[in-house]
């Protein structure tokens, strides 16, 4: 551009030298930051990490359901509604008008990932709340019409629940990158797959929890996929030298996401050489995966944030 | 549902009839003229007049004349000052020779700049609410020569109601809709603050107000545009830098505003936001700067988000169906003996 012109003026009456105006720091305003950093607080990292969790739940609870795997079924549906439910409460929370929640079901707009996701979110909970509930009221001999529907309805609503789980584990990855935030943005190639790898990764350490480990098979495997997954799409990120890539290697976000890596890595390798033998590894391994999950999404927050406060991201320097 | 053309990027043509108005008014909106702003803040006291717009936080920021600091959910017109040590064309600011030693811009700038470093928001408060430094260091005192040459860029920042607003685009409620003006308004009864414009806006306009909750920015005063009458701001500007009217007739006058300049020998003279092939496909509050947009603490090259919206739920579907088949192959194997 013609930044180098501005840069070298001669004055018009000739009296002096080439007056060079250098500019020590790249172009700002005071400093100031261009773009507003988000007004979420980390309310939105608990949400991503527990719809994700819901999302791979509901998958393994259908599989489990399907494949006779009892506790697995049982742990799988009451994790998916516990974890939706402490999702959704965070989701509200972090509104600034939380009683007008329901403002976002006034209209379904695609161009918004955050109303697709209400109404995705919405049809998931639905099946996944039935699915739970006939877990937990599943008596056929019980007197009552309610029971006997519950009974009927639970093995389709976990199989629609285990349906739309991966568009729910995978849409709120669009949702953060689809901003001005540059860190969120540069990485909106990459963020779908972070994210459904980490579902799969702490749905797979729920797994492992909630059933003894002669169920929790199937729990061990999803787990390893994601966690392969997911340190791999990580260091994709970290590979890629763009500036808006940074905070994700740099800072308290760098230092979350390591952490992340760390933990998700033990989870597994815990699950690979124990998981099978010893409840308590498997216990431990799944623990470790599930805190890999929120450290990852904590991190991804906070470098989404750490890229909006300076301006260096969005004008370069 | 009919897709119109270009409804996420590039020109549009029409954006109130894209956006479901019938029949409307030509596409109004604003021409500041940085080039003839004398930093008088008219307009940031009549848009708060007007719009019933709250305090702001009152803040002595040491950046220059502004203690405004940025635009905000309750500054929606703000006043950027920078000092420079350069001449405007031939112009002269009086002082070289005299002495008065050199500029001190650069120094409070610094420390401006220290003290954002250190802000909660990075900055991202200013306009909101009240930015207090955490501590205030003592400004040096600038020794050296004589002055050097000086001039001082005003420019009356204010939302730029794009052809393609990310914050319209994203809002999940319908609170943020496209007027027949062809304006971007936040409708206050609808707004449940859920913060996604605020991140959406490659420009750092529209933000929520604490305490209220919901996201508030420039309506373009659409109340005074109903009954004909010209924004607050324009109105109160006494050098027309802020200039109202259909927005093809402000791109001409910019177009010949912006020779006239050149022809007087501000060759740094440039049109910023007019062309309706840029990133956001031109806005509606466009500006002629003198110096490039990061010096006044705008984005040098906006993009509205919206752009790469279909490849991120083309990446979003593929990272979907390989979870759905993780899980299945997950169940696929064997049982464990």
């Amino acid at each position: 551009m013609s930044r180098t012109n501005e840069r070298q003026r001669v004055p018009e009456d000739g009296s002096r030298e080439v007056t060079m105006v250098p500019r020590a720091r790249p172009a700002s305003y005071y400093g100031r930051a261009v773009l507003k950093p988000p007004v979420w607080q980390e309310d939105i990292a608990y949400y991503f990490f527990l719809g994700g969790l819901s999302a791979g739940a509901s998958l393994l609870a259908a599989g489990a359901d399907q494949s006779g795997r009892t506790a697995l079924r049982r742990g799988g549906r009451l994790g998916a509604l516990g974890s939706l439910g402490l999702g959704t409460f965070f989701l509200v929370k972090d509104l600034g008008r939380p009683e007008r929640f329901h403002h976002m079901l006034r209209v379904a707009k695609l161009t918004s990932p955050m109303s697709v996701g209400t109404w995705i979110l919405s049809a998931y909970g639905a099946a996944c709340a039935t699915a739970a509930a006939a877990e937990v009221w599943p008596a056929p001999r019980t007197r009552g019409r309610p029971a006997r529907v519950l009974a009927v309805a639970g093995r389709p609503a976990g199989l629609v629940a285990a349906l739309l789980a991966p568009a729910v584990a995978a849409y709120t990855a669009v949702l953060i990158a689809d901003t001005a935030v540059p860190a969120w943005n540069a990485a909106r190639r990459e963020l779908p797959f972070v994210f459904t790898a980490s579902a799969a990764a702490s749905a797979g350490g729920l797994g492992m929890i909630v059933a003894p480990p002669d169920e929790a098979a199937p729990a061990r495997r999803l787990a390893q996929y994601g966690a392969i997954v997911e340190l791999a799409a990580s260091r994709r990120l970290e590979a890629r030298r763009e500036l808006a890539l940074e905070p994700y290697r740099s800072g308290e976000a760098g230092r979350l996401l390591n952490r992340a890596s760390a933990l998700t890595a033990a989870g597994v390798l815990g699950s690979m050489l124990a998981g099978r033998r010893s409840r308590l590894a498997a216990v431990c391994s799944g623990a470790a995966l599930l805190a890999g999950g929120v450290y990852e999404r904590l991190g991804i927050f906070r470098a989404g944030v750490a890229s909006t406060t300076d301006p260096r991201y969005v004008n370069g320097g | 549902m009919r897709i119109a053309p270009n409804s996420l990027f590039g020109p549009v043509e029409d954006v109130a009839g894209q956006a479901g108005h019938g029949e409307h008014p030509p596409r109004m909106g604003f021409f500041t003229d940085t080039s003839i702003c004398i930093g008088c803040k008219a307009c940031e006291v009549a848009c708060k007049e007007w719009n019933g717009v709250p305090e702001d936080g009152m803040n002595l920021l040491g950046m220059s004349m502004d203690n405004t600091g940025g635009l905000g959910a309750s500054s929606w017109r703000h006043v950027a000052f920078i000092e420079q040590p350069r001449r405007l064309a031939g112009s002269d600011a009086g002082i070289a020779g005299l002495p008065v030693g050199p500029s001190g811009a650069q120094a409070t700038a610094a420390i401006v700049e220290s003290a954002l470093r250190r802000a909660p928001r990075g900055g991202g408060e200013l306009g909101t609410s009240a930015f207090a430094p955490d501590h205030v260091p003592e400004v040096p005192v600038a020794e050296g020569p004589e002055r050097m040459d000086f001039r001082w860029l005003m420019l009356s920042d204010v939302c730029k109601h794009c052809t393609h607003a990310g914050c319209l685009d994203v809002c999940p409620t319908g609170a943020l809709v496209r007027s027949e003006f062809g304006t971007v308004v936040v409708q206050q009864d609808i707004c449940n603050g859920c913060g996604y414009c605020v991140s959406a806006c490659p420009f750092g306009v529209i933000d929520r107000r604490p305490g209220d909750g919901r996201a508030h920015k420039c309506t373009l005063c659409y109340d005074r545009l109903r009954g004909g009458l010209e924004p607050a701001c324009a109105k109160a500007c006494p050098t027309d830098s802020i200039q109202y009217g259909e927005l093809d007739v402000l791109r001409d006058r910019a177009t010949a505003r912006l020779e006239t300049l050149r022809e007087r020998g501000v060759v740094e003279a440039r049109l910023y936001g007019e062309d309706p092939r840029d990133g956001v496909g031109g806005f509606g509050a466009f500006f002629l700067l003198l110096d490039e947009p990061a010096v006044y603490g705008l984005p040098n090259a906006p993009v509205v988000a919206s752009r790469d919206l279909p490849a991120m739920w083309k990446a979003a579907g593929v990272a979907a169906l390989g979870l759905f088949a993780a899980a299945l192959s997950a169940f696929m194997e064997p049982r464990e003996p």
